[in-house]
């Protein structure tokens, strides 16, 4: 059993005594839960009660030194310079090309210290990035583990078990408390697009957090949660994945399938009058000259109820693009899915075709339907950002 | 604090290509201005006195690659570029005394070569014929811009064409013949053609000149297509001693510069460049001056230009991952000698002893050299390429002194676990004895010495990693991915910042081609309506 090689989470004991299911997959060289009793259950619990996901194998990088903020600032698209200490903040950096290599939220910890949260690894690229700047850069992935408590009652809940303070902190912010005497970092921040919250600790802490949020959340019906059910709230979030609906410049072969921000629809955190150079700049301002952007990753309601999985897009006879995620949308009651296309078709309301293909009782089916081009986030309720 | 006139154009660094560039500019009607930092204009084509009374190249010492063009174009003749001997001959100085001697002479060679090989003294003629011809079909494209491979350009397409009409042109057999060798090592090409080692060590110590490699590395070949794709006086691949030194390249091409209404300034460093809006806009002296213009050149090597004169935090990480991977380990020492008379072998062979001497008596001698060098250690028993300028040009010693001018390999400017002034001393010792194998009186008559090693010529000429070339002429550093792939036509990735030194194409060497290229990329800028 591959598995066996596979390291596991500082809450995989926690974890892998509920996970009656035993559906395993490797994330970033351990082995963590797609589902664990059911992921249904795990679903509405990220949309009606509380959800649990352990997010330790995330990739953390810790930057310091007195270049620290210069350095970042050269690094990621959006202005550092109004970052605040305490905040939060999702970004994507790019290449030389302006073409995004990762998308990920930055903590700002203090005036010349920050964590980078990444999905891949980047070590090279950052370290790369900081010749002549002067700054330390850390992979601290080891030395954080993280649980994010996701849903209408994640407050609640935490407020429950003890945690101080949480009323007060607004989305996207930091605070530095303590629980028990043990150091907690609590970030408002989520993969959900819900009311939620990710707790930071010590990897020696995980047993102890765990066991006092299952008592705390008892009566909530705080339920840990797999990656299948939260990968449909991120959908529904509007969330892109890196290497699912896009593929990072570094990893891409072919240089057609990179993808600057404008074309992932993150234009919004590309900031071109921020002070200084930052990697990709000039690429990005000689794309903005350009009209339209060659590409666009839109949010896309489909008719029917198959989930349009790696389907394809047509505008009239003309294919124009893929979906890079879809699924059925319990919450929303919706057929939806995030699609790469042709940057003239990207507008809100355009009228598309999609073939679908599904199967059904050992057959493939083919299914042509009509979809439309909407806003991301599918899903965004107000308690999110209240 | 800026400065009284604004000009279109401003220089950094007046080597010789910064010079041929600025005579180019100013030619063309613009207002450009030189800086140097170093007292002299000139850069590694300099002469400079080493000891009273004597005085040698400071570098660079024979000339072979200058560019008919561009003596033709800036008039050097009439601004007093003259040649002191030309077709010089090459001598290899062998360890038993005997010698070797390649004249321009077909004819001579090959009686002096039948001595050691009939084979080979056969076998020469119609070799250097060959190989002439495939290094003249590169030769064609010192003058040209490399094209952008993504050939969106009319001009860029018409350059890969005339590319690929060049290399056709050669016929479907040298075609191939180019194409096989040139990415080959020199020891395979020559034993494959030769058997005599005091032929092949000559050939196998140009195949190394000014390079990190040993004649059994990859690029060896190329190395020597490049020195022979060179066309001075009319003679390809053949040798010249400037009257005066390469300085005196030097100062025709200042007087050009001048005569073209260029001002040139020496003494004056630029500690960098300033770049505003993501645009080069002007240059800040050492001495806290600001000098603004349109165009910004640099000839100094790509490194020292990206890294310290415009700053990595104005350039992307791919790029500047690129800059700072450009091989340049430096490995060739200078060294002169004041003689106070020429050993008596020497003098009794007066026309061998003008020309070129050079110790390399085989491809293993020079092999071993790299060796050391490979591991970070001066040679054991370094290899030598000695000109005595001073039987041409009786002003650059007293009389009855003489001046020896030598290049040795290998002295790598990347030292392991030697220090640099252990290997200063290293260097000048084996080189003295290494002349002492082959001319036992000549040690004693050296009244005095000057040797500069890489850091020495990094230190005083400003040549990062002390590097002849301004970064390896390797297969992965020259033409398209001269000096990083994507920027091989003088441009940068600041907009109004231009290369115009050997870091660029068509690399090092006293040509000229860089600094002419790269006027004639900034020309046609300059003509474009200014940007908002
Ligand atoms: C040991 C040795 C022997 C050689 N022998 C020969 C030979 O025999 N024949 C041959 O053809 N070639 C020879 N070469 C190679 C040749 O000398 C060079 O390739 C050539 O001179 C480079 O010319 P350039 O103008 O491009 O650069 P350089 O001559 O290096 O000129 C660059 C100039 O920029 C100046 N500069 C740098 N930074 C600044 C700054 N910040 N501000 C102001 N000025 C600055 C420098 O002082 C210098 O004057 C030799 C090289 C070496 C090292």
């Amino acid at each position: 059993m591959s598995e066996q090689y596979l390291r596991e989470t500082p809450f995989h004991d926690r974890i892998a005594a509920v996970a009656s299911a035993q559906s395993w997959e490797r994330w970033q060289g351990h082995i963590t839960a797609v589902t664990l009793g059911g992921m249904d259950r795990e679903y509405f619990a990220i949309r009606n009660s509380a959800s649990v996901y352990d997010v330790s194998p995330l990739i953390k990088y810790r930057i310091t030194g007195a270049d620290a903020a210069r350095f970042v600032d050269r690094l990621i698209t959006r202005d550092v310079a109004r970052c605040a200490i305490g905040q939060a903040y999702y970004t994507p950096w790019c290449d030389d090309d302006g073409k995004v290599i990762e998308d990920g939220t930055l903590f700002r910890l203090g005036k010349a210290d920050f964590l980078l949260n990444a999905a891949l690894h980047n070590l090279h690229w950052l370290r790369d990035t900081a010749y002549g700047f002067d700054v330390t850069i850390e992979d601290v992935s080891a030395e954080i583990a993280g649980l994010s408590v996701q849903g209408p009652l994640a407050q609640t809940v935490l407020i429950a078990m003890g945690i101080g303070g949480l009323e007060r902190l607004a989305h996207m912010r930091l605070a530095e408390t303590r629980l028990d005497d043990r150091p907690m970092r609590v970030s408002r921040t989520g993969f959900t697009g819900d009311l939620g919250y990710e707790l930071w600790i010590r990897p020696g802490d995980a047993s102890w957090l765990w066991d006092r949020l299952m008592a705390a959340g008892a009566l909530y019906n705080v339920l840990p949660i797999g990656s299948a059910a939260l990968n449909h709230a991120r959908i529904e979030a509007g969330f892109i994945l890196v290497n699912v609906d896009f593929i990072s410049a570094t990893y891409a072969l072919r240089p057609s399938q990179k993808r600057s921000p404008y074309e992932l629809g993150l234009g919004w955190a590309v900031n071109l009058k921020k002070d200084g150079y930052f990697i990709g700049k000039r690429a990005l301002l000689a794309e903005r000259k350009a009209a339209t952007p060659r590409r666009a990753l839109v949010g896309l309601e489909i008719d029917g109820r198959k989930p349009a999985v790696d389907a394809f897009i047509y505008a009239g006879k003309r294919e124009v693009g893929r979906t890079t995620s879809a699924i059925w949308s319990p919450t929303l009651k919706k057929n939806i899915a995030i699609a790469s296309i042709a940057g003239d078709q990207a507008l809100p309301g355009t009228e598309l075709g999609i073939e679908i293909w599904h199967p059904k009782e050992l057959k493939i089916e083919r299914s042509m339907v009509g979809c439309r081009v909407v806003h991301r986030p599918f899903y965004d309720p107000p308690r999110k950002k209240a | 604090m800026s400065g009284e006139t604004h000009y279109d154009a401003i220089i950094v660094g007046g080597g010789h290509n910064g010079l041929v560039c600025a005579a180019y500019l100013g030619t063309a009607g613009l207002k450009v201005l030189v800086l140097e930092a170093a007292a002299q204009l000139g850069g590694a084509a300099v002469t400079r006195e080493f000891h009273p009374g004597y005085r040698a190249s400071a570098v660079a010492h024979l000339l072979h690659l200058l560019h008919p063009r561009v003596i033709a174009d800036l008039k050097l003749t009439q601004h007093g570029l003259a040649f002191a001997a030309t077709d010089l001959p090459t001598t290899a100085l062998l360890p038993d005394g005997d010698r070797l001697t390649l004249a321009a002479d077909p004819a001579a060679s090959r009686t002096a070569l039948a001595r050691f090989s009939p084979h080979d003294a056969e076998a020469l003629p119609a070799f250097t014929e060959r190989f002439n011809r495939l290094a003249a079909a590169l030769g064609r494209f010192l003058l040209k811009t490399p094209p952008q491979i993504s050939a969106a350009q009319w001009q860029d397409r018409r350059t890969l064409l005339e590319f690929a009409l060049s290399l056709r042109r050669l016929g479907r057999r040298d075609m191939r013949e180019l194409t096989r060798i040139i990415g080959m090592n020199a020891a395979d090409l020559l034993d494959d053609n030769f058997e005599s080692d005091a032929l092949k060590g000559v050939f196998a110590l140009d195949s190394v000149l000014g390079g990190f490699l040993g004649p059994k590395s990859p690029n060896s070949v190329f190395n020597l297509l490049y020195r022979a794709a060179g066309n001075v006086a009319g003679r390809q691949n053949g040798l010249i001693q400037p009257k005066g030194g390469m300085g005196a390249v030097t100062a025709a091409l200042a007087s050009a510069a001048s005569a073209a209404g260029v001002e040139l300034r020496t003494g004056a460093p630029v500690e960098w460049i300033r770049i505003a809006d993501g645009r080069a806009v002007g240059v800040v002296l050492e001495s806290g001056r600001e000098i603004s213009a349109r165009h910004i050149l640099s000839s100094a090597d790509p490194r020292r230009t990206f890294l310290t004169l415009v700053g990595p935090e104005h350039l992307d990480t791919g790029f500047v991952r690129h800059v700072r991977g450009i091989h340049m380990n430096g490995c060739a020492a200078k060294i002169h000698l004041a003689l106070d008379g020429l050993p008596e072998a020497w003098q009794a062979d007066p026309e061998m002893t003008a020309g070129r001497l050079v110790v390399a008596p085989s491809i293993d001698f020079m092999e071993r050299a790299f060796d050391d060098a490979k591991y970070g250690r001066v040679s054991e028993a370094p290899a030598l390429e000695v000109t005595v300028p001073s039987l041409h040009d009786s002003a650059l010693a007293p009389a009855g002194g003489h001046v020896l001018s030598i290049v040795a390999q290998f002295a790598p400017y990347q030292l392991r676990e030697t220090v640099a002034e252990a290997a200063r001393d290293q260097i000048a010792a084996r080189v003295l004895a290494a002349l002492g194998t082959v001319a036992p009186d000549l040690p004693d008559r050296v009244r005095a010495q000057e040797v500069l090693t890489p850091q020495d010529l990094e230190r005083q000429f400003r040549l990062t990693g002390g590097h002849w070339h301004h970064g390896e002429m390797s297969l992965d550093q020259v033409f398209l991915l001269r000096p990083v792939g994507g920027f091989q036509q003088y441009r940068t990735p600041i907009d109004g910042l231009y290369l115009c030194g050997a870091g660029a194409h068509p690399g090092g060497g006293v040509s000229g081609a860089p600094g002419a290229n790269a006027a004639r990329e900034v020309l046609k800028d300059h003509k474009l309506p200014r940007a908002a």
